[in-house]
């Protein structure tokens, strides 16, 4: 019987295998930012415990930082957390991209940009959106404060094998529809936990289509769907996006890893635990109206109703009752007060490009705040290289430095109670965006057409979108 | 970490799905740098209004669900994020058990990392339970080494856990210290691992 790339890699990583017991993994990378840290180094501390491997963990500073007056945290504690992290990370000898750092950024945008994440690895960081990393080919997962410590201790964990799902999408998205409208579909149509106690292994033609950044934001959300992780077998596309990266190997180091990393495919008779196949052409365009992101439909569709019985009437109307949303009501009937380009699921390069060009020479309607959050200093530095931000600016957008910034509002950005924000993030749970905000998921595409016209749009019925994709 | 083994206490039911961390524990509260004292802040947006005073109507606001240690809620309980300050507030509220028909894994792994039990039980199981659980002398025992649960009119279940975690809970055993018994093999594999290369 063959294997799926998730045993391959897998079975390259089991350090101890024991009856009765979970594997021992050995994990080769570990990202530590300063919002889920502190603890572990202070556990370590207490035991007088090291960091095994300081040169296979790098830090960085993202969730905390404000995007404007970087330099100027008011919040006492947010500052002492970045201070904890600096400290640690002296003490432990571990690389830290901070403030000042050109590389710093959101930790699941400069892992990949760095060439740090690489395929065939195994990837953790106390964070649930590390599953971003699996568009390498790697299995990346979120882990608690314990775990970190277990590993900046051990360079190991013990996990159970989980179980495998094949995710297959064929055929072609149609004109403006992007990996965030794949994600969303799939994810509206299984629930937010179809893909508890699996790893998800993403194939077919719309997969293999995307380029890295695309694979990224598809990756970045399979959490939202259940899965710890969730993976790309590596093909040329991931080849030439890693050659010359800072820390990938260069030369003929550089093709021997190639060969191997080629060997990083699924058998093709490996078994899965369940398979699921869909077909790409039917997807619109995704708006979240409701308060996970399995709440959600396409642009020309509707809020669900009672009637329709899809949801829990009880979850249907706490949800509504949130949102301040009537049930049966158009999408494109929510308005929008801000808009927020950013996260480490869609604030890379090509995703601000794709928001530019649906934006260009337009302005921001009236009573709308929308603002760019690039994922990191690099990808601003590009930007702005292209001139996107004068395009932005001069649209009406705020301009920002990088970080988390709006997508969970540990810092200055929030939304106001009571107001809609279309939101190229991952999470619209209740209060992610501020008390009483109203998150709607979309594509940065939908999300900056929001902006122009202060409510959800259909891109695909826009001149522009022709362009887009 | 304390072991457990047998365990009494009273539920609470929160009869709610798919209960996120960004709930459990909302984002204001993880900044703190320490592992304790998170509990006040457990469910803060559904426990508080926006001057900070209780909700009456919230589930744990209510006369009968206090002093429990139990939690009993809905499929999917803690799904979003990763933040292990999720389990530290509910555990610091006083919740060393909780109970659902399904758990989201992160948050699962990181309750038995402190030496709670996230118990899985069917939907019938879990709704005979919250149908019971606000009387006042309504009692449960959890019997972690056998993995049974029982009340005191009759009901009798049995739920499953990794022996491995189960042995670290019963135990309290601190892992790290388990695992730095194997530094020969985690030395071995490092050393014979041509893959990935430096980083
Ligand atoms: S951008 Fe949002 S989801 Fe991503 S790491 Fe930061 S807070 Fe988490």
């Amino acid at each position: 019987m063959g294997k799926s790339i998730i045993e391959k890699i897998w079975d390259r990583h089991i350090v101890n295998e024991e009856e009765n017991k979970p594997d021992l993994l050995y994990i080769d990378l570990q990202y530590i930012h300063e919002v889920t840290s502190p603890q572990a180094f202070e556990g370590l501390r207490l035991k007088g415990r090291k960091v095994r491997r300081p040169d296979r963990t790098f830090a960085t500073m993202d969730h905390n930082v404000p995007t404007v007056n970087r330099y100027f945290i008011e919040d006492d504690i947010a500052r002492k957390q970045l201070e904890a992290l600096d400290q640690n990370c002296k003490e432990f000898g571990i690389r830290l991209a901070d403030l000042d750092s050109p590389e710093q950024g959101i930790v699941h945008v400069i892992g990949p940009e760095l060439g740090l994440t690489q395929p065939g690895m195994t990837i953790v960081c106390g964070d649930s959106h590390t599953s971003t990393h699996g568009a390498f080919g790697s299995i990346a997962f979120g882990i608690g404060t314990s775990e970190v410590e277990h590993v900046l201790a051990t360079q190991s964990l013990w996990q159970t094998k989980p179980k495998t799902l094949k995710l297959e999408v064929n055929g072609k998205l149609g004109h403006g529809v992007m990996a965030k409208d794949v994600i969303l579909y799939v994810i509206s149509k299984f629930g937010v936990d179809f893909g508890t106690g699996y790893i998800i292994e993403y194939c077919g033609e719309v997969f293999r289509e995307m380029s890295m950044e695309e694979r990224m934001t598809v990756c970045n959300m399979s959490i939202e769907g259940g899965a710890r992780a969730g993976l790309v077998a590596p093909d040329e596309t991931t080849f030439s996006y890693l050659k010359g990266r800072k820390y990938v190997p260069k030369g003929e180091e550089f093709e021997q890893c190639v060969q191997d990393w080629k060997l990083l495919s699924s058998d093709e008779d490996a078994v899965y635990d369940q398979e699921i196949i869909l077909d790409g052409s039917l997807i619109s365009p995704m708006v979240s109206w409701g308060t996970n992101p399995g709440m959600a439909s396409g642009v020309d569709g509707k809020v669900p109703t009672f009637a329709e019985d899809i949801i829990d009437s009880k979850e249907l109307n706490r949800a509504l009752e949130y949102m301040g949303l009537e049930e049966g009501m158009p999408i494109t009937e929510i308005p929008v007060q801000h808009v927020f380009i950013g996260s480490c699921t869609n604030s890379r390069i090509e995703d601000l490009r794709q928001a530019a060009e649906m934006i260009e020479g337009q302005e921001v309607q009236k009573g709308v705040r929308a603002m760019v959050v690039p994922g990191s200093q690099s990808v601003k530095r590009q930007a702005e290289d292209e001139g996107l931000d004068e395009i932005f600016k001069s649209a009406g957008f705020e301009w920002r430095e990088s970080g988390c910034s709006m997508c969970l509002s540990m810092n200055p950005d929030a939304v106001p109670s009571g107001e809609h924000c279309a939101s190229t993030s991952n999470r619209n749970f209740e209060g992610r965006q501020g008390a009483g905000a109203r998150t709607h998921l979309v594509s940065p595409a939908m999300a900056a057409a929001a902006a122009i016209y202060g409510k959800f749009v259909d891109i695909r019925n826009l001149k522009k979108s022709e362009q887009v994709h | 970490m304390e072991p457990i083994t047998i365990y009494k206490g009273r539920a609470a039911a929160l009869d709610r799905k798919n209960v996120d961390t960004d709930q459990i524990i909302p984002k204001q509260f993880l900044k703190r740098i320490e592992r304790s004292g998170f509990g006040e802040f457990l469910f803060y947006n559904w426990r508080f209004d926006e001057n900070g005073k209780e909700r009456p109507d919230f589930e744990l606001n209510q006369p009968h669900n206090q002093n429990t240690s139990i939690l009993i809620a809905g499929e999917n309980f803690g799904c979003g994020s990763s933040r292990e300050h999720a389990p530290w507030s509910l555990k610091d509220y006083g919740f060393d058990i909780v109970i659902a028909p399904s758990f989201a894994d992160i948050f699962k792994s990181n309750c038995m990392k402190n030496g709670m039990v996230p118990m899985a039980l069917t939907q019938a199981e879990v709704k005979y339970l919250m149908e019971r659980v606000s009387s006042l002398d309504y009692e449960l025992t959890i019997d972690l080494p056998n993995q049974t649960l029982k009340d005191d009119q009759g009901f009798e279940t049995s739920f499953e856990i990794h022996p491995y975690w189960k042995e670290m809970l019963v135990k309290g055993w601190d892992e790290i210290s388990i695992t730095l018994q194997y530094d020969k093999e985690i030395t071995a594999y490092e050393s014979q691992k041509k893959v990935i290369s430096s980083i």
